[in-house]
């Protein structure tokens, strides 16, 4: 799982990348709410934002190939309640279903993989998320992979004193599994506590502190307007075309 | 003119009731670089921590002329650097400018004059072409080089180091070494590495069971402790 | 379990945003306690934690294993704002970053996760954790936080008008039952060991209710969550919400019980959670 967090970087800056975060996630709710609110004719007009996400893709120059296979993550989850839904009857919704929730992450994806995750989170404040959650997603995010690695080496240290009949290092027997849980679990507490020193060191003194983040420009502005507008006329001409 | 750091009679007890210091006496001069050895516990650490008042104990603790207390603080975190053991509990920032600049916005500077500064400092450990990555993907020494240009940027009078060479690999510790020599600001260096002290340091202090037991060159004390890997023996084995 | 986009109709996570936004910045703003920003370093690293814990596959037996959610376990140590704090944060990061979970679904998943499943998995405690009854509270936690979620994200999937035979949701419920006794065992171990390293690290809930006092708001908790269930599948189904005009009456009529039912059950928690805030502060 964290993998697939890691591999993402180290791509050739494209165009979406220069825009700021607040125009990407306006322009992406507004997609999202398109397909959301599509009723009519939907595989039409699926296909015409399939077109569209693709081309953004390779205007964006997002490995595309990467982009299709990342989205299809969703699709486990969604073939079992499409099948469900078939099987009641439902195949319109099925269809649906699937085309949808593949779309929506496809266009998460291409915002996600432009955008840094501490520009992406300050962006949703300028959307009204609450700083406090915000900055302790920024915290999430830089410890995830520290406090991952600890509890890879912990399970890996414990499968080989052949603590699981399996050499394979994620599946540990219940009991140590959650003392090795406990120990994570103090190793991060006391982690918090070095955190806190380090900062009272460089004088906090109550309120973090940002730089500033880039100014909105006219460019952010019109790409905005202009996806949005992109994603409401497409749909609309596949539901008349039909 | 005052001394960098004047400490009397310095002890101080934990909660659980372990007495970690126990009246200890310590001097530092500006420009001044020592090395603090000891055996694990026997308090070296805890007396780092009282030097910009993370912790606070018994006795008379002055740095830069003022007492670690109360509302000295703040100041006195401005001219005491530290540099904590595990690096990744000193860069909390998404990038490593954010980081760097950290201190600097909390004392009220200006983003735009912290973003030079953190700058600055970043070139002057030739991290600046690091300025927008995230911590995790930098290497031990990297990290440590980042660490210490947040602490730098503070122009701070003297350097707490605690055990800086943990996690570096051999050309790291030599990079940082060469750092340290270079900089005017008087140093305290918590390390169990006795070529690094000797490279660094001017003297050393032994710390045993919360006291200060002995005081001198680093050669000094390293050959009156047996304070070598090498020449320690151990019946293991035999 | 995490609902993507292209699910939920549209009244249904629009509504479910309005709710859950609110409740989350609510609880972000209790879990400051007064202290600024203090508090960040420890909920960010405890919910890196989480997100880690979650890797770590316990074993059930005959070739499946499960994982832990967390949101009890963050209740019992941190306290439920701080908990509903770290579940909403790790959401966020699992579906913007993982595809797990959808953008406008995250308020859905906010509610049922971060909101009622950490509110769910703290009851049990705050109501038996301090007497005889410890360890079974720590359990009933993880397994009753798993078990509302769940049934929470079934009965927005019904109402959205995915249709699902009987034999299927009776399947859905068997499997969030075992999901729901796993969390409550794996929850319950790591407490034990955590307590075995640090005695009286885990505080104790202050002041219990009465067993009977406490019986009655679990299973009405239970039975909330479950009514909600059973209000949105009506025999004849909801016909396909996709095409059918809001004018429509029957529909509005359904899909408000639905959503009424869920606002009691939120509105429940939340009463009682300042309560009890109010009696251990």
């Amino acid at each position: 799982m964290l993998r697939r967090m890691l591999e993402a970087r180290a791509r050739p800056q494209g165009p979406l990348d220069r825009r700021d975060a607040r125009s990407k996630l306006a322009a992406l709710l507004v997609f999202l709410v398109v397909i959301s609110t599509a009723r009519y004719a939907f595989p039409a007009t699926a296909a015409v934002m399939a077109i569209l996400l693709a081309a953004a893709c390779l205007w964006a120059k997002v490995p595309l190939a990467e982009a299709l296979r990342r989205a299809a993550v969703v699709l486990p989850f969604t073939a079992f309640f499409a099948i469900v839904c078939w099987a009641s009857g439902d195949a319109e919704r099925a269809i649906a279903l699937a085309l949808k929730s593949y779309l929506s992450c496809l266009a998460v994806w291409l915002v996600v993989a432009t955008t840094p995750m501490p520009a992406l989170l300050r962006g949703f404040e300028s959307f009204g998320a609450p700083r406090f959650l915000l900055m302790v997603a920024q915290f999430i995010y830089r410890y995830l992979f520290v406090i991952a690695e600890e509890a890879r080496a912990m399970a890996l240290a414990a499968s080989a004193r052949g603590s699981s009949a399996r050499a394979d290092f994620r599946i540990l027997r219940f009991r140590a599994a959650g003392g090795a849980l406990a120990v994570l679990f103090a190793r991060s507490y006391q982690r918090a506590d070095e955190i806190h020193r380090a900062m009272l060191a460089r004088g906090f003194r109550g309120r973090m502190r940002s730089l500033d983040a880039p100014r909105f420009q006219l460019a952010d502005a019109a790409f905005a307007a202009a996806a949005s507008l992109i994603a409401v006329g497409a749909r609309l001409a596949a539901e008349r075309l039909v | 003119m005052a001394r960098l750091v004047e400490i009397r009679g310095l002890r101080f007890r934990y909660p659980d009731g372990t007495q970690a210091l126990d009246g200890v006496d310590f001097a530092l001069d500006a420009g001044e670089s020592v090395a603090l050895f000891g055996a694990n516990g026997s308090g070296k650490t805890t007396f780092a921590m009282h030097l910009n008042g993370l912790l606070e104990g018994e006795g008379e603790v002055q740095v830069c002329g003022l007492p670690a207390t109360g509302g000295n603080l703040e100041t006195i975190r401005t001219k005491v650097g530290m540099v904590f053991q595990d690096a990744d509990s000193q860069l909390f920032m998404p990038t490593v400018l954010e980081d760097v600049a950290f201190g600097l916005l909390n004392r009220g500077i200006n983003p735009v004059e912290a973003a030079a500064r953190a700058r600055t400092a970043l070139a002057a450990v030739g991290m600046d072409q690091a300025v927008d990555r995230a911590p995790y993907h930098l290497s031990a020494g990297e990290k440590k080089r980042v660490a210490l240009a947040g602490i730098l940027v503070m122009e701070p009078d003297i350097l707490v180091l605690d055990e800086p060479t943990t996690f570096l690999d051999p050309p790291a510790q030599r990079v940082l070494a060469d750092l340290l020599r270079g900089l005017p600001q008087a140093e305290i260096v918590v390390t169990h590495n006795t070529l690094f002290a000797q490279t660094v340091c001017d003297r050393a202090v032994f710390f045993e069971r919360g006291k200060i037991a002995a005081r001198g060159s680093v050669e000094e004390i390293v050959a009156h402790f047996d304070w070598n890997f090498a020449s320690q023996a151990t019946n293991f084995g035999r | 379990m995490h609902i993507p986009d292209g699910f939920l109709a549209p009244p249904v996570w629009a509504t479910l945003d309005a709710v859950a936004l609110p409740a989350v910045a609510l609880a972000a703003r209790r879990a400051q306690r007064g202290l600024e920003d203090a508090r960040i370093p420890l909920l960010g690293v405890m919910g890196a934690f989480v997100f880690a814990a979650q890797m770590i596959n316990f074993p059930v037996g005959v070739g499946t294993s499960g994982h832990l959610v967390g949101g009890a376990l963050l209740a019992c140590t941190l306290g439920p704002a701080s908990a509903t704090v770290v579940m909403a944060a790790i959401l966020a990061i699992q579906a913007l970053v993982l595809q797990d979970g959808g953008i406008l679904a995250l308020g859905a998943n906010l509610l049922n996760m971060a909101v009622i499943g950490v509110l769910a998995g703290y009851l049990p405690y705050r109501l038996w954790g301090a007497g005889r009854l410890r360890k079974f509270a720590i359990f009933a936690g993880g397994a009753l936080s798993v078990l509302a979620s769940a049934v929470l994200a079934l009965a927005e999937l019904l109402l959205s008008g995915v249709r699902m035979a009987p034999s299927v949701l009776g399947l859905s419920l068997a499997v969030f039952l075992v999901s729901a006794l796993l969390e409550g065992a794996i929850t319950l171990a790591v407490l034990q060991a955590l307590e075995a390293m640090r005695p009286g690290f885990v505080r104790r809930p202050a002041g219990g209710a009465s067993l009977a006092l406490g019986a009655v708001a679990v299973a009405a908790v239970l039975l909330s969550a479950v009514g909600v269930l059973f209000a949105s599948t009506a025999p004849d189904g909801i016909e396909r919400v996709l095409g059918v005009a809001v004018a429509d009456a029957s529909w509005l009529r359904k899909a408000g019980t639905g959503l009424v039912g869920l606002a009691v059950l939120f509105v429940m928690c939340t009463v009682f959670e300042r309560f009890a805030a109010k009696r251990s502060a």
